[in-house]
């Protein structure tokens, strides 16, 4: 059968391009590549594969990701793509993007911080903040409050 | 199964059906607060461990299927074996009681799975290794947290004290079973695959002493363990377990969603 698609096939940068304008099912601010979650992208001859690792083992995202993944590539024309799990390294915030930590906070969520908590309220930036629960509404988030503006917000955990 | 035939694999897929067994009864268990925990906060805690919980049985018991070699995925290893395949604790299978004693358990499970999975992250076997070091960072958390609310309630009112100390001891003979060590254990301990269950003890008992001694809690002082759960013997409360867990493939076989 004679494939009347581009015959070029599209080059790895512009796969991770197309990516990063995937966004987090969860949290739609920041792409799944701000995330650090996209792992690789090579080529196995005339196939790509994607690899992904996921952010915790039970994140009933992880499932609509590979989906988000799938249906974002066919829809640049990369029928011919495979999806790999990688669990080591195990991901860490530290994997965040600049971009992706700049994102989280002007939508209302502090980004991760090496200290364990975050660096500032996101909504007035005080720094007298209290925590209310290491869990929140997501397994990547905790719930903090800012005793100022008195405003709860979200933490993105580090880990 | 007689000791003289027991094969890496055979002794591998026991291990690692213990394993997920162990995250897939407890977070059945603390899943079942789920809309009842005393605070929101609580209830939101409870469900991301249960959640995390699942996940790691996910890799555990799909790992279990892959050594198998039958062709089984963890979705019809957790939902199509009856108690007698099971080879959790017994520890996990007892029932919440109240939310201090649900705590009191998770903890001694957390401390105890802390340790383990950090000796796993070492194994020889590079997929064990992996899923260890995923899951150890999840809980990490898991083990901050419940110590701390053990602390919170033993060190609080004496009615919260009193139920505290209560789950404390009828929770402690369920924990010895934790590292009594057997024919499977020693087949993997043998290729560096996982450690001696007796092994962990040391730290266990300086971690639990440490938490109980700041939650003014008193340690039972009797050596008596249950055991079963390991090789399949369990107490009655699995079976409702499993009734409840299992029903949907029970009765549409198969079904999907």
């Amino acid at each position: 059968m004679v494939s009347t698609i581009a015959t070029t096939s599209p080059t790895i940068d512009q796969v991770w391009g197309w990516l990063d304008a995937v966004p987090d099912p969860e949290i739609p601010v920041i792409s799944l590549v701000d995330l650090g979650i996209i792992r690789d992208v090579s080529q196995d001859g005339d196939e790509f594969v994607i690899t992904v690792t996921p952010t915790y083992s039970g994140c009933p995202a992880t499932t609509i990701i590979n989906l988000d993944i799938t249906d974002a590539l066919r829809q640049k024309g990369v029928e011919n793509l495979r999806l790999e799990r990688r669990l080591s390294p195990a991901w860490t915030t530290e994997w965040m993007s600049e971009k992706g930590r700049d994102a989280l906070e002007k939508y209302g969520i502090a980004p991760p911080q090496a200290a364990g908590g975050p660096a500032r309220c996101p909504q007035c930036a005080s720094t007298n903040l209290e925590r209310t629960s290491q869990f929140g509404s997501t397994p990547c988030k905790a719930l903090w409050r800012c005793k100022d503006c008195l405003e709860p917000f979200d933490y993105f955990k580090c880990i | 199964m007689t000791n003289a035939a027991l094969t890496t694999d055979e002794a591998l897929f026991q291990f690692l059906l213990r394993l997920g067994d162990n995250t897939l009864i407890l977070s059945h268990r603390v899943s079942e607060w789920c809309g009842h925990a005393p605070v929101i906060e609580e209830d939101i805690a409870l469900a991301n461990t249960a959640l995390d919980l699942i996940g790691q049985t996910q890799f555990w018991l799909g790992l279990a299927g892959e050594v198998e070699g039958k062709g089984r995925s963890a979705d019809q290893i957790a939902y199509l074996r009856d108690a007698w395949d099971f080879r959790n604790l017994l520890l996990v299978e007892r029932p919440n009681g109240d939310f201090g004693k649900t705590l009191m358990r998770q903890f001694l499970f957390d401390a105890w799975q802390s340790l383990m999975l950090a000796k796993l992250m070492k194994s020889t076997n590079i997929r064990i290794a992996e899923i260890a070091e995923k899951a150890s960072k999840e809980v990490a958390y898991h083990v901050e947290r419940s110590a701390d609310t053990v602390v919170g309630l033993g060190d609080g009112t004496p009615e919260s004290h009193a139920r505290m100390q209560t789950a404390l001891d009828d929770l402690y003979p369920y924990v010895g079973e934790m590292f009594i060590g057997d024919a499977v254990d020693a087949a993997l301990v043998k290729d560096g695959i996982a450690p001696d269950p007796a092994s962990l003890r040391n730290d266990w008992d300086d971690l639990v002493g440490r938490v109980m001694a700041e939650a003014t809690l008193t340690i039972p002082q009797k050596p008596f363990a249950h055991v079963g759960g390991k090789s399949g013997t369990h107490t009655e409360h699995l079976g409702y377990v499993l009734a409840d867990m299992q029903f949907l493939q029970r009765a549409y076989p198969g079904a999907e969603w």
